[in-house]
């Protein structure tokens, strides 16, 4: 396939998605996703299982993700194509697993947001309250955040994620900010670890049990190698972006976790959508207070733009190989966008974030993330040996394969395990789902799809093919 | 060599059914366990609400440290009774995780079987025509 086939057509005009990102804008997009999360959604690891095995499920899912980034550097910095893992699947695995994987990012993305314009609602309703406004309807701002961020999607890339960048190093800078306000040096003057730290209230299987969560401290990182055609340098943007990505990620999650604990009773920490709010809130600071409400919305903001640039980049993707209607490839003449995607994805968003069931719309989330990571240990496995190291052009190369993918496979089981203890049913629901649409594919779709145009990149044969 | 696959090209009318299709599994699929956890929760707060009337926050276990950062927060023991009484309940049934198992096993062995099939058809079609 040419590089032209990997393009969209209007008219007489071949139209492609614009190189117009650096490493700092793939930063931005991948914490930008996530960094909502040491915001609001970790919090229900300490419902699950208590303080101490959200701190436990934080370190052990910081292990899976350094997995999935090691991992996804190696393969995105080589495979470079709007798609992310769904184009990794394409080449390495095969149709039915890339439509499940495109699948997987839609619908981990779309939750996402929902679940980003929930915070916002919620946060607006808390600040409205605060001011005398206790029956403010969040509704409509809910909305709003979906639709201005889409708007902002359909206009360019360049201004969208330069927007995530800013948004996301203020809300960074400001976790930074209220770890010193809380005075770490000097327990017990603000914070009261000794008093609120209990023991674990469920035992082992309620730290096991909190893994489950502890996925949302660092859910959408690998969101980052959606941006892969439109980065000026892929092989070094990918891996550069990425892998600080995590680290600032490991960072923010442990201090989150450190300043919450150390003012918020477990119980209230467990089930609150606010967490960071809260506890400037109890500091009694009308200036942190005012900080926190702002570095909220804007992750919260800056997490639902990034998910509507990555599942509509999915999206779009699938589209563009007939996975999905052909309607979904088109890019926009003028803004060089997938804006059809990026429409078609609004009242799916806003009609989940309407349900106002905020964990449930994260577990969605979380399982559609767990899934993809259980594909990227096939993935990887294949990809060595299909084209060992030095047959083919790697932007990076991942150290002690097959380590990584094994733990990584170790840790989903887990992680599968968790999520089974207290949401059973909607595990087995999600998993019908997605049953239910492969069969749609392979009965319906498939016969749609051009065979040779599934395999875009120039490189060799497979070994065993 | 393999004859070149040509695919059938699809009508708008097509294209739309296709799209509301994925529309219907998505929500069916995803809105059904929501709306059975709204019920499930609509229950467990009338269970907790009757609970909470009489709770102290010595009969919560509450510790002055934990006690003073309720009241900080504008929690009275009743108002906080209805968090701290929410638990999980992490009982395993063994049915239904050998279940659970199974399907995501079974899931993940369908897509690469039938997956590694069509790759086959998409590498012959790629690699033998050239």
């Amino acid at each position: 396939m040419t590089a032209r086939s990997k393009i969209t057509t209007t008219g007489k005009k071949p139209i492609a998605l614009l190189k117009v990102l650096n490493p700092f804008h793939v930063w931005g997009l991948g914490v930008g996703i996530v960094l909502v999360g040491e915001f609001m959604g970790w919090n229900f690891t300490v419902d699950k299982g208590g303080a101490y095995a959200s701190l436990i499920a934080c370190w052990v899912i910081g292990l899976l993700y350094t997995c999935v980034a090691m991992i996804d550097s190696e393969v995105s910095s080589t495979v470079v194509a709007a798609g992310g893992q769904y184009t990794q699947a394409k080449h390495i695995v095969g149709p039915l697993m890339a439509f499940n994987v495109g699948l997987y990012l839609v619908m981990a993305y779309t939750m996402l947001c929902a679940a980003d314009a929930l915070v916002v609602g919620d946060l607006l309703r808390s600040g409205a309250k605060v001011m005398g406004f206790a029956h403010l309807d969040p509704r409509p701002f809910v909305v709003l955040v979906v639709v201005f961020l889409s708007w902002l999607n359909y206009r360019g890339v360049f201004v969208t994620l330069t927007l995530n960048l800013v948004m996301t190093l203020l809300a960074f800078v400001s976790l930074l900010v209220l770890f010193v306000a809380v005075e770490p040096w000097q327990q017990g003057v603000v914070l009261q670890h000794q008093g609120l730290l209990t023991d674990l209230p469920y035992g082992w299987i309620g730290v096991i049990a909190s893994l489950q969560f502890g996925i949302w401290y660092y859910l959408g990182i690998e969101g980052t190698c959606q941006a892969a055609e439109e980065v000026r340098s892929a092989g070094r943007a990918i891996p550069l972006g990425t892998m600080g990505g995590i680290m600032t990620l490991l960072v923010a999650a442990t201090i989150t976790w450190f300043v919450a604990t150390g003012l918020l009773p477990w119980q209230y920490l467990g089930q609150t959508y606010t967490p960071m709010y809260d506890a400037a809130t109890l500091l009694g600071s009308a200036k942190l207070q005012l900080l926190m409400f702002v570095a909220t919305a804007f992750a919260a903001i800056a997490s639902a733009n990034g998910c509507i640039n990555d599942a509509s980049r999915a999206w779009f993707s699938m589209g563009r190989d007939r996975y999905l209607p052909e309607f979904f490839g088109a890019i926009h003449p003028k803004y060089r966008t997938p804006y059809r995607s990026i429409l078609f994805l609004v009242p799916i968003a806003v009609s989940f974030a309407f349900t106002g069931l905020l964990d449930q719309v994260i577990t969605f989330s979380i399982l559609s993330g767990l899934l993809s990571y259980t594909f990227m240990t096939f993935n990887i496995i294949k990809f060595r040996r299909m084209w060992p190291l030095g047959s083919i052009h790697r932007g990076y190369e991942h150290p002690f394969h097959p380590l990584p993918a094994l733990t990584l496979l170790a840790l989903c089981c887990l992680t599968y395990f968790a999520t089974f203890l207290g949401y059973g049913a909607t595990l087995l629901s999600v998993m019908s789902f997605y049953i239910l649409a492969s069969l749609w594919f392979v009965l319906r779709r498939y016969p749609y799809v051009r065979r040779a145009e599934q395999f875009s990149m120039p490189w060799p044969r497979p070994r065993g093919y | 060599m393999k004859r070149h696959y040509v695919p059938p090209k699809q009508g708008m009318l097509g294209q739309i059914v296709d799209t509301a299709t994925v529309l219907v599994l998505v929500y069916v699929s995803l809105m059904l366990p929501l709306l059975f956890k709204a019920a499930a929760k609509a229950e467990n707060a009338v269970v907790q609400a009757a609970v909470a009337v009489q709770a102290t926050w010595e009969s919560l276990g509450q510790n002055a440290i934990q006690q003073e950062q309720w009241i900080r927060l504008g929690y009275s023991p009743e108002k906080a009774a209805m968090l701290i009484n929410n638990r999980f309940d992490y009982t395993i049934d063994p049915v239904m995780l050998g279940l659970t198992s199974a399907v995501i096993i079974g899931y993940f062995i369908f897509l690469l079987k039938v997956s590694a099939k069509q790759y086959r058809e998409v590498i012959a079609e790629k690699f033998d025509q050239e």
